[in-house]
């Protein structure tokens, strides 16, 4: 291939050049790979694998911090004296007095209670979501109906809607069924599909064969017998992919419940940490529980990464495109 | 299962078209209530509400284009539009160049999956809890950065308090929360580059930058327009650092449109107004991605 594209891409001088021997360009690989620039390279590299590991090496270091201690030595790379105090303020273990003398609101805060209700939305949104969106997936992908494509292309033209502009009338609409501050309302709005889910389910079911189907239902097989017998355990590497990533879209999510979810029963980890942040009770907010508290919303995900982080990242491509 | 054989024309008829048809409503109920219900009955609501007063707890009142008229003339709505566009133009001009900079230097250096994944995790910690950290870590009085700053004779930044600085500081938040991703996108448009043309370009005795200028970026041209389609809206639709660091200030400097929506909303209960606002918003967003997709078109031709 490519004489001709080369040519323009290299441009003219470099080919008419003298072309070194095949041994020649090897030894000049070889030895650029050990030249100044690969070093540089690799500096580069890990400075900015520097800076992004950084900011979760700090935040660990100072929810073991006192609120004093972040003040006097606020460049300390670990705290002189480590104290879990942070974090039994988060999951309100002190005493208000306790709290005030710690730097700390005083009030009550329960990171459990919030911890518990980011579990509840994000499983209960994934379980939905995968479901529905891997049926209609299915539909869209392995089955022959009229409107087929038009109906997908209004599927997909929702994602093009600005999450805003929906959310007054969702908003309303929530408020009006009588939703706000329920888990139902937290979950409604994404629990049945995104758009997103069903083009990224649909580009696996498109790539097994056809002839799968047909033979399971000339042996006798209905449609819903191979799409949770056949097609769902033929996707399941795509399908467990969707699902992490709807959880931590889930879990992460904060514009949504911060408008129908403020009521402590039903309070995300997201609104509370906003909430958490806006208080500040002695002048400044109380930095080391703060820290604390972002580490526990982060940490169900850094887990769950470095567990299915493989998979995830492998799945980064042309078709995980969001 | 048995072997696979043409089906028999008794059972053909299980393949119709009707059969077929019944069976995908019946596959579709639960997606489409989501999107009739959540999707398009709300968009046509808002498209309504854009067009009324409506101050929630009386029932919205026609008042024709009188919202529109008012956005026209309304200092706030291009105060807003010009914060942020210019968010856009920081934010995605960074996160783009850094991003190929790393997919590069992840190509050249390593295969590691685990170095992949360590560059992808900012892109899945909550925005909340990112912003959190970084308010923390740039904050004037005892924030690690201004306390390198110190130590290196650099004047202090009040990063979020100073105007000039807020609307940088928040795009510098999330292009370190995107790069990582981003360039894990750019990452596998690379892949799909043909490594022949790179081996015949150093027989030629092409050097690394003309290489770079030569091949690699005319033809990941089509995977960058996709990225770029998909970062662009996501960063015109900034809200969540904003809502727990600067919150609009100081003075509006970061009162980007989205913000300044859901403050009309939510903070100031005009859902009409805010509805003529959204209108704008999504128009913008239709027209940025039909100009870059018109681009992402005009460039396939780049493809070997």
């Amino acid at each position: 291939m490519t004489q001709s594209p080369l040519k323009r891409l290299v441009g003219r001088n470099a080919t008419t050049s003298n072309k070194p021997t095949r041994g020649a360009t090897t030894k000049e690989r070889h030895h650029r790979r050990h030249g100044i620039g690969y070093y540089l390279a690799w500096a580069c590299f890990i400075l900015i694998l520097f800076v992004t590991i950084f900011p979760f090496y700090w935040m660990l270091r100072s929810s073991f911090a006192t609120n004093s201690a972040l003040i006097t030595d606020p460049g300390a790379l670990w705290p002189s004296e480590s104290t879990l105090d942070a974090y039994r303020r988060v999951f309100g273990l002190t005493t208000p007095e306790e709290s005030i003398a710690q730097g700390g609101a005083g009030a009550s805060i329960n990171f459990w209670l919030y911890l518990r209700n980011s579990f509840i939305v994000a499983t209960i949104v994934t379980l939905g979501q995968v479901l529905f969106s891997s049926m209609a997936a299915y539909a869209f992908a392995r089955l022959q109906w009229r409107h087929r494509d038009f109906v997908f292309s209004i599927f997909i033209a929702a994602l093009m809607v600005p999450g805003i502009f929906t959310a007054i009338p969702n908003f309303v609409l929530i408020k009006d069924l009588g939703l706000l501050n329920s888990f139902a309302g937290l979950v409604l709005p994404t629990f049945f599909m995104t758009p997103f889910a069903i083009f990224f389910l649909r580009q696996f079911f498109l790539g097994i064969p056809k002839e799968i189907d047909e033979a399971a239902m000339i042996d006798g097989a209905g449609r819903f017998k191979v799409f949770f017998r056949i097609i769902v355990p033929m996707a399941s590497a795509p399908i467990t992919t969707l699902g992490v990533l709807t959880f931590i879209n889930a879990w992460n999510e904060y514009f949504w419940p911060l408008l129908v979810g403020q009521s402590d029963n039903v309070r995300v980890l997201t609104v509370a940490l906003g909430i958490f942040r806006s208080q500040t009770p002695q002048g400044s907010p109380d930095w080391s529980a703060m820290m604390a508290a972002t580490l526990i919303a982060a940490l169900p995900i850094v887990i769950l990464f470095s567990i299915l982080g493989k998979k995830i990242v492998n799945s980064i491509g042309f078709t995980g495109i969001k | 299962m048995s072997t696979v054989s043409p089906p028999a024309p008794a059972l053909r008829r299980r393949f119709t078209m009707g059969n077929q048809a019944r069976t995908a409503v019946v596959f579709l109920v639960p997606a489409g209530i989501g999107l009739v219900l959540f999707y398009l009955v709300p968009a046509i609501r808002g498209l309504y509400y854009s067009f009324t007063s409506y101050q929630v707890l009386t029932p919205p009142e026609w008042v024709g284009l009188e919202n529109y008229e008012r956005l026209v003339n309304d200092p706030l709505f291009w105060n807003s539009l010009k914060v942020t566009l210019y968010y856009v133009f920081l934010n995605i001009g960074f996160q783009t160049v850094l991003a190929i900079g790393i997919a590069v230097l992840m190509q050249r250096l390593t295969n590691s999956t685990f170095l992949r994944g360590v560059a992808l995790l900012p892109y899945f910690i909550a925005n909340v809890v990112v912003a959190l950290v970084w308010y923390f870590m740039m904050d004037y009085q005892i924030g690690v950065v201004n306390v390198l700053f110190d130590w290196s004779g650099i004047d202090r930044v009040a990063f979020f308090g100073e105007s000039a600085w807020a609307i940088p500081t928040v795009a510098f938040i999330n292009v370190w929360r995107h790069m990582g991703y981003t360039a894990l996108l750019v990452f596998a448009g690379l892949q799909t580059i043909n490594k022949s043309v790179y081996e015949a370009a150093d027989i030629d005795g092409a050097g690394e930058g003309r290489k770079f200028f030569s091949i690699t970026l005319p033809l990941l041209r089509p995977v960058l327009a996709m990225v770029m389609v998909v970062t662009v809206i996501g960063s015109f639709q900034i809200f969540d650092t904003i809502s727990v660091t600067t919150q609009g200030g100081p003075i509006n400097a970061t009162r980007v449109i989205n913000y300044y929506i859901w403050d009309l909303a939510f903070g100031q209960l005009d859902f009409g107004y805010a509805s003529a606002l959204a209108i704008v918003l999504f128009v913008i967003l239709m027209l940025v991605s039909l100009i870059q997709m018109k681009l992402m078109r005009a460039d396939e031709s780049d493809e070997l």
